[in-house]
């Protein structure tokens, strides 16, 4: 593999891997505080799915890196800014209510990502997809019911969720607007072309959004900086305080 | 010590539990791909049933003590997950141990056929996760009990 191959195929990875690991941890941050009890075992489960799909994105970069370090290098030993996940994965829980629409958000686009890559050149990359996809699935099956049951629900769930989609929808463009390095990816045949997954994502958050009674923003206004990591949030450095706190008081420690 | 042909090992991981539903063997769950001979290692494919199933690492263990207790000195454990894992793959043996241990087995359909306590077909679905990544919780409308459903992926 050339060296820009490989930048391009460590990048995507990065990604990819970042957007599971962000959004695992913020939803593990649940745990034993859902509303319900069957919702916080499904929150944890989800987070699982999401922590083990990091592990597979991750290892494949740091294989792919060749400077011998893991996937828990990588999760644990990287400050902000080197972090490549969407924004929109780093943003905070909020409500139950918002946990759920920034999840059903990503799992729209995860699922169409997943789809497409089962077709990726990279079969390293396929493999992964092949396996996460039918975890996705599930996932937005899932986020998919429960924004319609509280959108559709009382007048309070439907004015939170309301306000969940019009907070978290500026954050969802990121993960269509293509840079170098998605070219370069869309080109090599190892990811689809973003923008391609576009019309699918709309016409399905429009087609949810009308079950729901909730109505999408007009504005297509988008936050951009956290998959090129050039501007994350405030709110990344929060997290990564909390999930990387044993690696920063005691260096190396393993067990 | 004479090596023993692949056949021979998946009867021996035949006698080792699932740590999480020790009701069915690892060989039940269809985890356990392929087994060869690699000169004197013998090679055992493990494919995980969750990306992020817990048990995976206490899984890899256990494979190794059985092997190690049945004298196999070299072990080389190899995972693979394309093609992923699927419920598809649960021994027919496996299915039947499930329901009588109360865990309903996967249907195609999506949903438990019946109740393993009542064999009711009235039922509810409580929760699309359960206990385990693999399962998720329903309760039947005739006894009343919740009972897990094994997830059909
Ligand atoms: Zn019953």
């Amino acid at each position: 593999m050339s060296g820009l191959s490989k930048s391009v195929l460590y990048d995507f990875c990065l990604r990819m891997g970042d957007n599971t690991l962000i959004l695992g941890h913020r939803v593990s941050e649940w745990c034993g505080h859902a509303p319900v009890l069957e919702e916080d075992i499904a929150l944890a489960n989800t987070a699982l799915d999401l922590i083990g799909q990091t592990q597979f994105w991750l290892g494949l970069a740091a294989d792919v890196q060749g400077e011998g370090k893991s996937a828990d290098d990588l999760a644990f030993l990287r400050d902000a800014w080197d972090f490549r996940n969407g924004l929109l994965c780093e943003l905070p829980n909020g409500d139950f209510g918002q946990t759920l629409m920034r999840q059903y958000l990503f799992d729209e686009w995860h699922w169409a990502m997943l789809t497409a890559l089962q077709n990726s050149s990279e079969k390293r990359v396929s493999d992964i997809a092949d396996k996460a996809v039918k975890e996705a699935s599930y996932h937005l099956e899932r986020s998919r019911d429960t924004v319609i049951g509280l959108g559709d629900g009382t007048a309070e769930s439907h004015d939170r969720m309301q306000a969940a989609l019009d907070y978290l929808y500026p954050y969802v463009g990121e993960f269509f607007e293509a840079d170098t390095v998605d070219e370069a990816a869309a080109k090599e045949g190892i990811a689809p072309v973003l923008e391609s997954l576009r019309e699918g994502y709309d016409a399905a958050i429009k087609a949810t959004m009308d079950a729901a009674t909730l109505r999408l923003p007009d504005s297509r206004f988008a936050h951009k900086g956290g998959r090129n990591g050039r501007m994350h949030t405030e709110h990344l450095g929060h997290l990564l305080t909390n999930m990387q706190w044993l690696q920063r008081a005691y260096p190396g420690a393993s067990w | 010590m004479t090596q023993p042909s692949p056949l021979e090992v998946m009867r021996w991981l035949d006698q080792v539990p699932d740590p999480e539903i020790p009701a069915i063997s690892l060989v039940d769950l269809g985890i356990i791909r392929h087994v060869e001979w690699a000169g004197d290692a013998l090679e055992v494919t493990v494919t995980p049933t969750y990306s992020g199933c817990p048990a995976t690492s206490i899984i890899n263990f256990e494979i190794e003590k059985a092997l190690r207790d049945n004298g196999v000195e070299k072990v080389s454990l190899k995972r693979q997950i394309s093609p992923p894992w699927t419920t598809d793959w649960l021994s027919e043996k496996g299915r039947e141990k499930l329901e009588a241990y109360g865990i309903a087995p996967p249907q195609p359909a999506g949903g438990p056929a019946q109740c393993p306590r009542c064999q009711s077909s009235d039922l509810e679905k409580l929760s699309q996760f359960g206990s385990t990544p693999c399962k998720a919780q329903w309760r039947c409308k005739s006894c009343l009990e919740p009972f897990d459903y094994f997830k059909c992926i």
